[in-house]
C-alpha cells in the first residue's frame, strides 16, 4: 500500500511548542505494525520529546537497522531524512551521517536482533567511537519481523509463544554499554511515556553517545506469560532507580520534586536535566557502581528502568578526532584541495 | 665481452625484517636518479619477520616495465633459499653471495658466474655490535654492487645522507659500511661487470612511486572528507597514505582541526557502512580493501546499488583467499566486484594501470560517484599498490570543480512543486537527491531499497518496481558514456588484443616480440566498466581479440561475454593467475601457440 501524506492542518487547540510547531509537525507517516506494538509507543514519545525540545524537525537525521523496530522511523519525523539500511549495521551508517554533518541530531533506532545479535559488533564499536547521537533498541526479546524466534535479550527460561524455553544466556545492552563507553545509558519502557519522553529529550541533547534500551512488548510473538518482556513481567518487576526529567532551559522548574531527591545536571545546551533519585544511594555518575546495580538486581528478576549512568564529562567522536566545527559535507574545493602547486613538493619527493 | 647497458634484471634475497628493503629500495632509487628506466618488485610472505623475501628490479633502457622471467644477477642473502636462488639465474647470469662462508660444491654452477665478497668478515672489525653488523650487511652489499654495475657514488652516498637526515650520527657509519665494500670490489674483483649501468635521460620528468599512496592522494585533491576502512594487505597503505596527505594538507589553519575524518573501523562491514552514511549525507568518502573485505561489503554494496548512495571502494587485489597467497598480486576479483552482491545488482568499475591513473581516478570515482549516485569500485592489484612504478608526475587543473552531481539546495527546493526523489527528470535515469537538514518543509525522504515509488514512498507494488529497476537500467546506459574510456590503438590489424590494470606493464614488450614473429595486434587497454561503444566496436572490429588477464577464469572475458554479447569463440583467453605479476613472455608464448594451433596467418594483414 502506498501511503498518503495525511493533511497537516493545525489543530487550533494543539499546543504550539517553541518555534510555532505542533506535534503533529513532529509526526510520520501512519504505522503498519500490529495493534498495540510497543514499538509505535516509542514513536509515540519520540514524537512528543523533539515537539518538547523545539528543534526543527528536518535537523534530525533517523537511520535504522531491520526489522520492526527499524521500520518505525518512517512513523516519525517525516520532515526528516531517514535511512532504513541492512540488519544490524545502523551503527556504520550512523557513524558516517554523523561524520558527515555533526550538526544535526542523529537518531538510531534498532531492534534487539538488529542489536544484540547481527549487529553486537557494530553495536560495541559505535559505542567505543562515542558517536553522538541518540541510540534507542526496541527491546522485544524476539525477532517480530521474522515470526518470533529467540533473540538474544531473551532471559534464560523465558519461553516462546509456543512454550519452548530459551536455553541460552542473555545479552544485556545496558550493562554493555555502561562498561564500553557510552556516556548516557538509560533503561525504560515503552508503555510509561513519562520516563521515556524525558529520557529521549536528555539522549537527544546529550553530547556523545547516549543509549536508551526500551523493553516494547510484541503483542503478536512476545506478550505472553513465559516471557520476560511482556506487558505484565515489566510492569511487576520494574525498579526505577533514577527517574530524569527533561526541562529546557527556557522554562522554569517546577517545584514538584522533593528536596533531597532531584539532582540537577546542567547539560551542555544550557539545559538542566533533573533526576530523581529514588534510589537513596544510587549515583548515576560511578560508572562501576552503575554496573553493579544494574547486574545485583537483574540476578534478582529485576528490571532496572531510568537513567543509569551519566558520563560527567562526555566526549564524543567529532572531539577525538578533532575535526573541524563546519560540518565536513560543507567543505568545498578550497577547503579540501591542495591545488596544483602543492604538487610540487609531492613529486619531488619521489624523484 | 660486449658490455651490455642498461639491460638486465637483479634479484635481491633476504630475510624479511632483516632491514634489507631500505639499501635495495636505495639501488632501484639511484637508477631511477641516473635516468635509466627501472621497475621495481616486491615478493614477500604473509609475516612479518623471518620469511623470506625478494626484492626484483627490472632495468631495462627500452623501458619495458613489465617482470620478465630469469634473473642476471642474484644477490643472495637468505642461506634458507640459497639453493633455489642459485638455480633461478639465468645461463651466463651472476651469483652475488657472502664467502665468509664457502659455497658447498653441490651448489656449484658451470654455466654462471659467481662474485663472493666475505661480508661478514669485512664487517667483523668495524662494528662491535652483531645487531649493527646484520643491518649493514645490506649497506655493504649496495656498495659492491655500486662498484660492480657502475653506479654513480655520489648518487648514492647523497641519498644516504638525505635518508638519514636528523639522525645525522647513522649517515657516517653506513657511508663507512657502503665504502667497505666499494673499495673490497676495486681491490679482490673484477669490475665493473659487462653487465652495466650508464646514465640515460629516458625519465623526463616521472616519478617513482606505488599506486597506493596515488590512490591516497588523490582522494585528498578529490576532496573525500570521511575515509573508514579495515586493514587488509594490500590496501592498508590507501588509507594511510590519505592519512599523511590529509594530516599535512588539509588541517585548519586558525584552530588546527582537520577538515577530514578517517576511521580504522571494526571491520569491512562497518567500513563500507560508513562510507555509505556519510555519502547519504553529503560527504564525499573512500574505503580501501581487498578480496575478502569486497566479500564482507557485499551487501551494502547491493544497498548502495538500490537506494542510490555514492560510494568509493579501492579493491586492491591480490590471490584469494586469505589464507591462500595473500601477498601475492592477481585481478581476481573483476567479477566480484561488477557483480557485488544480491537481487540485480551491477557497479562501475575502473581499472587504473600506472600511479597517476590512480591519481586521477581516485578523484574521477568521487565525481562519479556523486554523479551517478552509485558505488564506484577501483581495482588495482598488489603489483601497482605496493611496488614503486614509473609514473607521470602527478597534476591537478586547478580551474577544476568537483561534479557533486544532482543534489538540491533549499531554494531550488523552494522552486519544486513536488519534490520526488526518484523521478527521472532528466531522461538519463537519475534522479535528484537532498541532503539532510537542507529545507524546513520539502525535500525530506525516507531511503530504503527498492520498494518505494518515485516519490520513495513505500510501495511493493509490482509495477513501481519494474519501473525503478528499468530507470536504474538506463543510469547503466549513462554509466557508459562517462566512465574513462578505453584506450585503443587503430592499427593495420586484422585481430586485437585486450588488457587492463597491471597487464599493461608487459604489453609493449610482448608486443614488440610478437611483431617479430610476425603477428601484429592492434590493441585494447580497457580502464572502465560498463564498457563503451569504444571496447564493443573494438571487439567486433576484430576475428579474434585476445584478453589478456591475471586470474584463472578469465573474468573479464566472461564480463565481456555477458555484457557485449560477443560470440565467444573470438575472445581468446590469455592467463597467468600464479601470484607473481604476468611477463611478456608469458603473453607472447600463448599467443604465439594460439595462432600456431589455429593455423593462424602470421604476417600481418591488412584487414578487408
Ligand atoms: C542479513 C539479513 N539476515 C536476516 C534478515 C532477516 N531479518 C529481518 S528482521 C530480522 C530480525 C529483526 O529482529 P529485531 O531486530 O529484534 O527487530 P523486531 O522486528 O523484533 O523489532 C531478521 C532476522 C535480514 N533482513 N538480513
Ligand atoms: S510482530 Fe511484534 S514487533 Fe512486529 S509489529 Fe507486530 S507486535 Fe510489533
Ligand atoms: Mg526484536
Amino acid at each position: 500500500m502506498t501511503f498518503v501524506a495525511k493533511p497537516k492542518v493545525h489543530h487550533p487547540r494543539l499546543p504550539l511548542n517553541d518555534i510555532g510547531l505542533t506535534r503533529r509537525d513532529y509526526e510520520g507517516s501512519v504505522s503498519t505494525l500490529c495493534a498495540g506494538c510497543g514499538h509505535d509507543s516509542v514513536s509515540a514519545a519520540i514524537v512528543q520529546a523533539c515537539a518538547e525540545l523545539s528543534i526543527p524537525p528536518h535537523r534530525f537525521a533517523k537511520v535504522s537497522g531491520i526489522g520492526c523496530s527499524s521500520k518505525t522511523p518512517s512513523y516519525f519525523l517525516s520532515k526528516s531524512h531517514g535511512f532504513n539500511s541492512v540488519h544490524g549495521r545502523m551503527p556504520s551508517i550512523a557513524t558516517g551521517a554523523n561524520l558527515a554533518n555533526r550538526e544535526l541530531y542523529t537518531i538510531g533506532i534498532s531492534g534487539d536482533g538488529d542489536s544484540a545479535s547481527i549487529g553486537l559488533g557494530q553495536f560495541s564499536h559505535i559505542v567505543r567511537r562515542r558517536i553522538n547521537m541518540a541510540y534507542i533498541v526496541d527491546n522485544n526479546g524476539t525477532y517480530g519481523l521474522t515470526k518470533g524466534q529467540f533473540s538474544a535479550t531473551n532471559d534464560k527460561g523465558s519461553t516462546s509463544k509456543r512454550g519452548a524455553p530459551n536455553l541460552y544466556e542473555p545479552i544485556d545492552l545496558v550493562s554493555l554499554a555502561i562498561q564500553i563507553g557510552a556516556s548516557f545509558v538509560a533503561r525504560s519502557f515503552s508503555g510509561d511515556k513519562k520516563q521515556l519522553v524525558p529520557l529521549i529529550k536528555a539522549a537527544l541533547m546529550h553530547k556523545g553517545m547516549a543509549f536508551i534500551d526500551v523493553i516494547s512488548p510484541c503483542v503478536a510473538f512476545n506478550n505472553h506469560n513465559g516471557s520476560t518482556k511482556s506487558y505484565d513481567y515489566v510492569r511487576e518487576h520494574r525498579e526505577t532507580v533514577v527517574a530524569a526529567d527533561y526541562v529546557p532551559h527556557a522554562e522554569e522548574i517546577t517545584a514538584d520534586y522533593e528536596p533531597g531527591t532531584t539532582e540537577r545536571i546542567n547539560m551542555p545546551d544550557g539545559s538542566i536535566l533533573q533526576l530523581h533519585k529514588l534510589a537513596q544511594d544510587y549515583d548515576p555518575h560511578d560508572r562501576v557502581a552503575a554496573l553493579h546495580y544494574v547486574q545485583s538486581r537483574q540476578a534478582e528478576g529485576e528490571v532496572v528502568t531510568g537513567l543509569l549512568y551519566l558520563d560527567p564529562n562526555p566526549m564524543d567522536c567529532h572531539d577525538i578526532l578533532g575535526t573541524v566545527d563546519t560540518p565536513l559535507n560543507q567543505l568545498n574545493e578550497a577547503d579540501l584541495c591542495p591545488g596544483n602547486a602543492a604538487l610540487g613538493s609531492v613529486n619531488a619527493s619521489f624523484r | 665481452m660486449a658490455v651490455k647497458y642498461n639491460d638486465f634484471v637483479i634479484r635481491f634475497a633476504n630475510v624479511n625484517g632483516s632491514g634489507s628493503a631500505s639499501a635495495n629500495g636505495m639501488f632501484a632509487k639511484a637508477l631511477f636518479r641516473m635516468g635509466i628506466p627501472v621497475a621495481t618488485r616486491n615478493i614477500f610472505p604473509s609475516n612479518i619477520q623471518g620469511l623470506p623475501t625478494w626484492f626484483e628490479v627490472r632495468v631495462s633502457d627500452k623501458g619495458y616495465m613489465g617482470r620478465r622471467e630469469g634473473v642476471d644477477i642474484m644477490v643472495a642473502m637468505n642461506a634458507e633459499t640459497f639453493a633455489e636462488d642459485v638455480a633461478s639465474i639465468s645461463p651466463g647470469g651472476y651469483l652475488f653471495y657472502d664467502n665468509t662462508k664457502p659455497l658447498s660444491k653441490e651448489l656449484r654452477r658451470s654455466d654462471i658466474n659467481e662474485i663472493g665478497v666475505p661480508i661478514s668478515q669485512l664487517l667483523l672489525p668495524e662494528f662491535a655490535d652483531p645487531k649493527q653488523r646484520g643491518l649493514f650487511k645490506n649497506i655493504t652489499y649496495l656498495g659492491v654492487l655500486t662498484a660492480l654495475i657502475n653506479i654513480e657514488f655520489d648518487v648514492i652516498t647523497g641519498m644516504v645522507s638525505k635518508q638519514y637526515k636528523g639522525k645525522e650520527d647513522l649517515i657516517e657509519p653506513n657511508v663507512r659500511a657502503m665504502e667497505l665494500g666499494r673499495r673490497y670490489a676495486f681491490d679482490y674483483l673484477e669490475c665493473p661487470l659487462p653487465l652495466q649501468v650508464k646514465r640515460m635521460d629516458a625519465l623526463g620528468d616521472k616519478i617513482m612511486v606505488d599506486g597506493n599512496t596515488a590512490a591516497g592522494l588523490g582522494s585528498v585533491y578529490g576532496g573525500a572528507t570521511v575515509c573508514a576502512w579495515y586493514p587488509i594487505t594490500p590496501s592498508t597503505s590507501v588509507a594511510e597514505a590519505f592519512e599523511k596527505y590529509t594530516g599535512s594538507m588539509r588541517r585548519d589553519k586558525a584552530s588546527g582541526k582537520s577538515k577530514y575524518a578517517i576511521v580504522q573501523a571494526e571491520d569491512e562491514l562497518a567500513a563500507i557502512g560508513i562510507v555509505i552514511g556519510a555519502a547519504w549525507n553529503g560527504a564525499r568518502s573512500f574505503t580501501g580493501t581487498s578480496g575478502p573485505g569486497i566479500s564482507l561489503m557485499s551487501e551494502f554494496l547491493g544497498l548502495a546499488y538500490f537506494a542510490e548512495i555514492p560510494a568509493v571502494v579501492w579493491d586492491i587485489q591480490r590471490s584469494g583467499p586469505s589464507t591462500g597467497m595473500p601477498t601475492r598480486t592477481q585481478q581476481s576479483d573483476v567479477i566480484s566486484a561488477a557483480y557485488a552482491s544480491h537481487g540485480d545488482t551491477k557497479h562501475v568499475v575502473l581499472f587504473p594501470a600506472t600511479p597517476r591513473e590512480c591519481f586521477d581516478f581516485a578523484a574521477d570515482a568521487l565525481d562519479l560517484a556523486d554523479r551517478l549516485q552509485t558505488p564506484i569500485l577501483v581495482l588495482s592489484d598488489l603489483e601497482l599498490g605496493m611496488n614503486d612504478n614509473l609514473s607521470e608526475p602527478f597534476v591537478w587543473d586547478d580551474s577544476r570543480r568537483y561534479d557533486r552531481g544532482k543534489v538540491l539546495n533549499a531554494e531550488q527546493l523552494e522552486k519544486i512543486q513536488r519534490f520526488g526523489r526518484y523521478l527521472d527528470v532528466d531522461g538519463d535515469g537519475i534522479g535528484y537527491r537532498t541532503l539532510p537538514g537542507t529545507h524546513p518543509t520539502k525535500g525530506a525522504f525516507f531511503t530504503r531499497g527498492t520498494s518505494r515509488d518515485e516519490y520513495a514512498a513505500y510501495t511493493e507494488s509490482p509495477e513501481a518496481y519494474e519501473r525503478n529497476m528499468q530507470r536504474l537500467l538506463k543510469k547503466w546506459e549513462t554509466a557508459k558514456t562517462l566512465v574513462p574510456k578505453a584506450e585503443v590503438s587503430t592499427g593495420p590489424h586484422r585481430h586485437g588484443v585486450l588488457f587492463f590494470g597491471t597487464t599493461s606493464l608487459p604489453m609493449q614488450e610482448a608486443l614488440d616480440h610478437l611483431a617479430e614473429e610476425g603477428i601484429g595486434l592492434n590493441t585494447c587497454r580497457v580502464r572502465g566498466f560498463p564498457f563503451g561503444a569504444e571496447v564493443e566496436a573494438f571487439i567486433r572490429g576484430h576475428d579474434k581479440v585476445f584478453v589478456v588477464e591475471q586470474n584463472r577464469d578469465a573474468q573479464m572475458r566472461q564480463l565481456l561475454v555477458n555484457e557485449i554479447g560477443v560470440d565467444p569463440a573470438r575472445l581468446v583467453p590469455v592467463l597467468y593467475y600464479a601470484g607473481l605479476s604476468i611477463s611478456a613472455d608469458e603473453i607472447r608464448l600463448q599467443i604465439s601457440a594460439h595462432f600456431s594451433a589455429n593455423k593462424m596467418s602470421r604476417v600481418t594483414e591488412v584487414k578487408s
